[in-house]
């Protein structure tokens, strides 16, 4: 892993009338590496991901990805130029099939209709819902749909993923999957930001965290020494028993 | 990674899209046949407007069905259609082919322009805004002198003619005409939905910021379905000028050509290739039964009995007619692999 950001956040924030969501961000993302984000709920996790993939512009800040000011530009040129990002709660286009909410996706690079489809399959085939691939998107299960949006995710094939709580809600059978199915997204070359509240799960997969609270960020570096940290430990206890 | 598992779903995918055309043609082929077997001027007429519709609402359900942008306003590009094709003969002895293709092209400009600020409307919002357009577009009309205004536009009577598409005794070649415009919005239809602004639509339609997030610019999708829409919608007012040879704003901006045009969809199967279709078949018969019974278009009654009917419909089978299809074929296959 090399130490070249992909991601630089300079003093980002982002308000919601009078709530302050992300407070004044400063954070880099490693090309390369596993970041984990986390911190309690509310703690403006998401918003710093609706930023990044420019769901909505910060208030103030500035957001470079991969050597480009990107701060303020919309999500589908984000999207073209390599960020891809999942949600918290799962958006699948319920009226179309698992393998053509993917071949959305892979239209950002493939333009033509079989390519694309191709893709698609390629990328049910890695996630491991191929069999699935003819189901409409609304007939999947939870765990499902968390893979469908890693599938529709990757088939843009991006430089930087987003994922934001993906392991979350799922059986540890299922999580244990995600986890390797996480690292093998890695090994691609692929950078990962994941959000995740359940610490037991991220800490061994990421090689660094970010700890959120209150929109500003508490502290960061290596997961053993960021849970060890005394502010973490207060800002987390009390909702530690609620996420886990 | 084993590429049966990639390539075996991209064959059969190629084979079903296949299948699809070859049935369309063989349906087209065989709407071809029925003159041979119709010659009462009555059926004949309904048939010609039923293929209308069908065309008609093929064309509302790019933009309403696929991309869920539910206009209640396609009267407006009806009528430009109507009143482009009729100014350019009646006035500058245009023939309806460059009438109808003027009047499309206009359309079209009129529906981006119009689209500019109505996609940032969100759902009921942009369908009201659909139907408030529309009926000042019918008010415009309406004091507009040099199309004729109240009084609306006569065409003058020529001989029976492919080039002028005028035909006073024989009304068949109108059939063959919209028989082939509903065959054009099809095959547009069935090209565009299995691309990548047919994706696009869908996706728009079911998730718009989801949509945006994978790359698709949801604002260009929806001018892009709003022109196409609006195009066809167009020609098909032009034909319907050409087809009754007298227009006035009533008879091609009522709202009840927006609702005409909405119906059928609706009741088919929005987004759906043979819903529109399907739709038209019930929806218009019934309408024009209804009209001959009740007199006119007066009362209002009949939007009121088929308004009823599409609730029906949308309660209980919200994919409309075309899902009871989709569902027992679907249930077939299971049987099948068992
Ligand atoms: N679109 C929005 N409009 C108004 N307020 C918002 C919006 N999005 C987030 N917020 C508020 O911003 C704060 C941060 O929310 P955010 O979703 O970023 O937190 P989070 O860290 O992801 O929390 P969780 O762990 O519960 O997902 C919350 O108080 C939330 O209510
Ligand atoms: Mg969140």
């Amino acid at each position: 892993m090399s130490s070249d950001p992909i991601v630089i956040c300079e003093k980002v924030s982002r308000r919601f009338g009078g709530l302050v969501a992300n407070d004044s961000i400063d954070m880099t993302v490693r090309r390369g590496e596993i970041l984990g984000l986390i911190g309690p709920n509310g703690a403006g996790k998401s918003t710093l991901f609706n930023l990044i993939a420019g769901s909505f512009p910060p208030s103030s800040g500035k957001i470079m990805f991969d050597g480009q000011d990107i701060t303020g530009l919309p999500a589908a040129k984000l999207c073209a130029l390599g960020i891809a990002r999942t949600y918290q709660v799962p958006r699948s286009f319920d009226s179309m099939s698992v393998i053509e909410n993917v071949t959305v996706g892979a239209f950002v690079r493939y333009p033509r209709m079989l390519q694309a489809r191709e893709k698609a399959m390629a990328v049910l085939d890695y996630v491991g819902l191929a069999s699935k691939a003819d189901a409409a998107g609304s007939e999947l299960t939870p765990p499902q749909k968390r893979r469908l949006e890693v599938a529709r995710a990757l088939a843009t094939e991006p430089k930087l993923l987003l994922l934001d709580e993906v392991l979350t809600g799922l059986t540890p059978a299922e999580a244990r999957a995600g986890v390797e199915l996480i690292r093998k997204i890695r090994e691609t070359g692929v950078t990962i930001v994941m959000v995740e509240h359940v610490m037991e799960v991220v800490m061994p997969l990421v090689d660094r965290a970010v700890v959120l609270h209150l929109g500003k960020v508490l502290a960061e570096g290596a997961p053993t020494a960021v849970v060890r940290d005394e502010k973490v430990i207060a800002a987390y206890l009390g909702d530690r028993h609620r996420a886990a | 990674m084993s590429d049966i598992a990639v390539t075996a779903p991209i064959t059969s995918f190629v084979a079903s899209r296949r299948r699809q055309l070859v049935i369309a043609l063989i349906v087209f082929a065989a709407i071809a046949l029925i003159p041979r077997a119709v010659s009462d001027v009555y059926t004949m007429n309904v048939l010609i407007l039923t293929l209308l519709f069908a065309a008609l609402s093929q064309s509302w359900n790019i933009l309403g069905g696929y991309c869920g942008q539910v206009s209640l306003g396609h009267a407006l590009y009806f009528g430009i259609g109507a009143y482009a094709t009729s100014i350019l003969f009646v006035k500058f002895g245009i023939v309806a082919w460059g009438g109808m293709l003027f009047g499309g092209i206009l359309s079209a400009l009129v529906a981006l322009a119009l689209g500019y600020p109505c996609f940032r409307l969100k759902g009921h919002y942009f369908s009201i805004a659909t139907i408030v357009i529309a009926e000042i577009g019918l008010l415009l009309v309406h004091n507009w002198d040099y199309g004729g205004a109240a009084l609306g536009i006569q065409w003058p009577f020529n001989p029976d003619s492919w080039w002028t598409l005028q035909f006073a005794r024989n009304k068949v070649p109108y059939f063959y005409f919209v028989l082939g415009l509903f065959a054009v919005t099809w095959l547009v239809t069935y090209a565009i939905v299995e691309s990548r602004w047919g994706y696009w639509w869908r996706a728009v339609k079911d998730d718009p910021d989801a949509a945006e997030s994978l790359g698709v610019t949801v604002f260009n999708s929806k001018m892009g379905a709003a022109a196409i829409s609006a195009f066809f919608t167009a020609i098909g007012g032009g034909f319907y000028a050409a087809f009754v040879s007298y227009i006035d704003p009533e008879s091609v901006m009522h709202f009840r050509f927006s609702l005409l045009m909405a119906l059928p969809a609706v009741l088919g199967g929005v987004g759906s290739l043979w819903g529109p279709a399907v739709g038209a078949l019930i929806l218009i018969p019934m309408a024009e039964l209804t009209r001959s019974y009740l007199g006119g278009t007066g009362s209002g009654l009949d939007l009121v009995i088929y308004g009823l009917l599409v609730m029906v419909v949308s309660l209980t089978q919200p994919e409309g007619i075309m899902g009871i299809f989709k569902r027992s074929a679907k249930k077939a296959d299971a049987k099948a692999e068992a």
